[in-house]
């Protein structure tokens, strides 16, 4: 057991996996030599080689393009799209390839490899870095979707899209990389893919968030609960694709109150999704509407004005408020 | 300093056998008769199935398909020169070598009448790739392929196929560098066949030739007469031969024309002339190679009869197969999303069967 950042544990993750599968490699642009832009993958290349751990050029459909290539041929490609604003060219191989390849040959071709990318903002960084993008790849059937929030359930959820039968896509929140550390223990820890996880049971109201917005939506139940002297139940929905829509549900039906706090814009995002999801399956057990908290269906502002476009503990706290008093 | 030339390159073209059936008798790879008349019956038999399947799509009883006519001579004589662990990944003007390979005949049949179940080979070992209809995406997979190859330790080479158009791209050119840098052992093929549905290959590019877009990687590459199966035949050999000697990538243009269509959607009199077509069926690969044949003394009418008289028999009876009711599942995509079980495609399938039932098997009327 060690006290690790997300970057450690990710890192930890990919070290363990290459060690364990020799089919598992790594490739992306800058993963090599420089250990990636964040240092996720620092110290790799010594340990592994040049043959496991590729430097790419920069392409990124090539990236992934080369990736569905290794995946048919039976390895596990973990590749790395730098940034979350660059992985947008691979769009073509990603819905006519990566998603399809198991369905169109009914089984015989499967493509068992992951694509890791940073993302979301609150790192005071360019145009094209600051953006949470989930919903695109999670609206495309046949890929999962996972957002982890914190080192150890990054290194377990990791390790599971490695070992998973079907392309993941793997969203770092790269304001979570350095700005806290958990325990991680030492052995390979895995978590189930399409599972979300009730990090706090509560009575009165479910918290539902993910990735870099759990951050500010647990600070935000801790000041309610202490102010108000409520329960509230939160949870973390880890997987956005496919979606665990049943426990969702079944808190909402305890609690009769919902939050959702998403990074990403409002409109067609998980919080669309998870909202339609109570309306289907806990409408007569609902107290009040279901409450979001999101960012805003605008172009990405630069850093110099994101702090108010991002989620922010107090946002969320006044959401809960007028949720519990409708 | 003086200005200096840092590189230079060159482009060859290689024909063996011309139009006329004449043989370049110094290039003459010299193939045995057998592996001669094995070629032809593989060229006759891919023909027989594409003009069977427009008469089949003329007809209702298929969907639309992009005909493959004119293109035999190019993935057959491929198909023939590769190994048993070789990758063969098409586009979609390939179905001679498709064939070879070991797809049944009934695959083309299935899939372009809307069933995945033409996509699954007989065995996965056959190392087919599925039809890739986005133009393109191919080219980084083959790559992809190829790498693992090597990784694994297997003497194979990933053999990929892309049009005239395909090599417009971004994927073409991305493909093409990743394979050049990792050294991998894929073999591109462009089958130029100079049109991209209704865009000519002058409009396409204004590179001189195709083979030459491989040269901006330093990729080794060969123009050949994609309509003489005998050069087809040498360069592919060549080509299998540096790749498989761990030279990395090497691409060959194989210089055709697309006789037909683009697909049974499309008319060709509303963008391209008729005197042009006429005259490209003049070099088509087929005349050719029964003129060399019988030159050589292995082809008469008498042989051309029973060979087009067996290929009709083996189409038929593709034919009669793929017409043969199945009993198909409606809700099969519900089995293949995921390779782990997720409990919101247990309830949406649930959902579907329902509305099957409601529905009562008929067609359901779309408006």
């Amino acid at each position: 057991m060690a006290k690790l950042t997300m970057v450690q544990a990710i890192n930890l993750a990919l070290v363990q996996e290459m060690e364990r599968d020799r089919s598992v490699l790594v490739l992306g642009e800058d993963v090599g030599q420089d250990g990636g832009v964040f240092r996720v993958t620092d110290g790799l290349l010594e340990k592994f080689g040049k043959d496991r751990v590729l430097d790419t050029p920069l392409a990124e459909s090539a990236i992934l393009g080369t990736s569905i290539g290794m995946a048919m041929a039976g390895l596990r490609p973990v590749c790395e799209m730098q940034f979350c604003g660059f992985s947008y060219l691979m769009m073509g191989q990603y819905e006519a390839h990566a998603t399809r390849m198991r369905a169109r040959t009914q089984g015989q071709f499967t493509l068992p490899l992951v694509v890791r990318m940073p993302y979301g903002g609150g790192v005071r960084a360019l145009e094209h870095h600051s953006e949470s993008r989930e919903t695109i790849w999670a609206h495309l059937p046949g890929a999962k979707v996972v957002l982890p929030s914190g080192p150890r359930n990054a290194r377990a959820l990791l390790t599971a899209a490695i070992r998973d039968p079907d392309p993941v896509v793997f969203m770092e929140p790269k304001h979570s990389y350095r700005a806290f550390r958990e325990e991680v223990p030492d052995e390979p820890e895995v978590l189930p893919i399409g599972k979300c996880q009730v990090v706090q049971p509560g009575t009165d109201l479910t918290l539902v968030s993910w990735g870099a917005m759990m951050r500010p939506t647990l600070k935000a139940a801790a000041e309610v609960a202490e102010k108000r002297g409520v329960s509230i139940e939160i949870i973390d929905v880890l997987s956005i694709a496919p979606l665990d829509a049943a426990t969702i549900c079944d808190s909402v039906r305890r609690t009769g109150r919902c939050v959702v706090v998403q990074e990403a814009p409002r409109s067609f995002g998980p919080s669309s999704e998870i909202t339609a999801q109570i309306n289907d399956r806990a409408f007569l057990y609902l107290e009040a509407p279901v409450g979001r908290v999101t960012g805003y269906d605008v172009v990405t502002p630069y850093f110099g004005r994101e702090k108010h476009y991002i989620p922010s503990a107090g946002r969320v706290a006044r959401a809960i408020e007028q949720t519990l008093d409708f | 300093m003086p200005r200096k030339p840092v590189a230079k390159f060159v482009v060859d073209h290689l024909q063996i056998l011309d139009e006329k059936g004449q043989v370049d008798a110094k290039l003459d790879p010299g193939l045995p008769a057998e592996r001669l008349l094995e070629m032809y019956r593989w060229m006759r038999l891919a023909r027989e199935l594409d003009e069977r399947m427009l008469k089949l799509q003329r007809q209702g009883r298929l969907g639309t398909f992009p005909p493959n006519t004119g293109h035999e001579a190019v993935s057959v004589p491929i198909a023939m020169a590769m190994g048993p662990k070789d990758w063969f990944v098409g586009a979609f003007r390939e179905t001679g070598g498709r064939l070879v390979r070991g797809e049944p005949l009934t695959s083309p049949l299935h899939y372009y009448n809307g069933w995945e179940e033409g996509n699954i080979l007989p065995d996965a070992a056959l190392r087919i790739t599925p039809v890739s209809v986005v133009i393109g995406c191919q080219i980084p997979q083959a790559a992809g392929l190829a790498f693992a190859s090597r990784y694994n330790g297997e003497d194979a080479v990933t053999v990929a196929f892309i049009g005239d158009g395909g090599t417009s791209e971004g994927d073409f050119h991305e493909g093409l560098n990743f394979a050049a840098v990792w050294k991998a052992p894929v073999v591109y093929v462009v089958q130029n066949n100079q049109w991209a549905i209704s865009i000519p290959r002058s409009a396409q590019t204004s590179s001189r030739t195709l083979a030459q877009k491989a040269l901006g990687f330093d990729i080794p590459c060969l123009q050949v007469d994609g309509n003489d199966a005998l050069a087809m035949w040498v360069a592919i050999n060549e080509a299998l031969d540096h790749a498989r000697s761990g030279k990395g990538p090497y691409l060959i243009e194989a210089v055709t024309y697309r006789l037909m269509m683009h697909t049974t959607a499309d008319d060709p009199k509303k963008y391209r002339d008729e005197a042009e077509e006429k005259c490209a069926w003049e070099k088509e690969p087929l005349i050719r190679f029964r003129a060399y044949l019988a030159a050589r003394g292995l082809w008469d009418d008498e042989r051309d009869a029973a060979l087009t008289a067996e290929a009709r028999e083996q189409v038929d009876a593709a034919v009669r197969a793929f017409e043969t009711p199945h009993d198909r599942a409606d809700d099969t995509a519900f089995d293949h999303v995921y390779g782990t079980d997720h409990p919101h495609l247990h309830e949406q399938r649930a959902e579907f069967l329902a509305n099957v039932r409601f529905d009562g098997g008929k067609e359901a009327d779309h408006g």
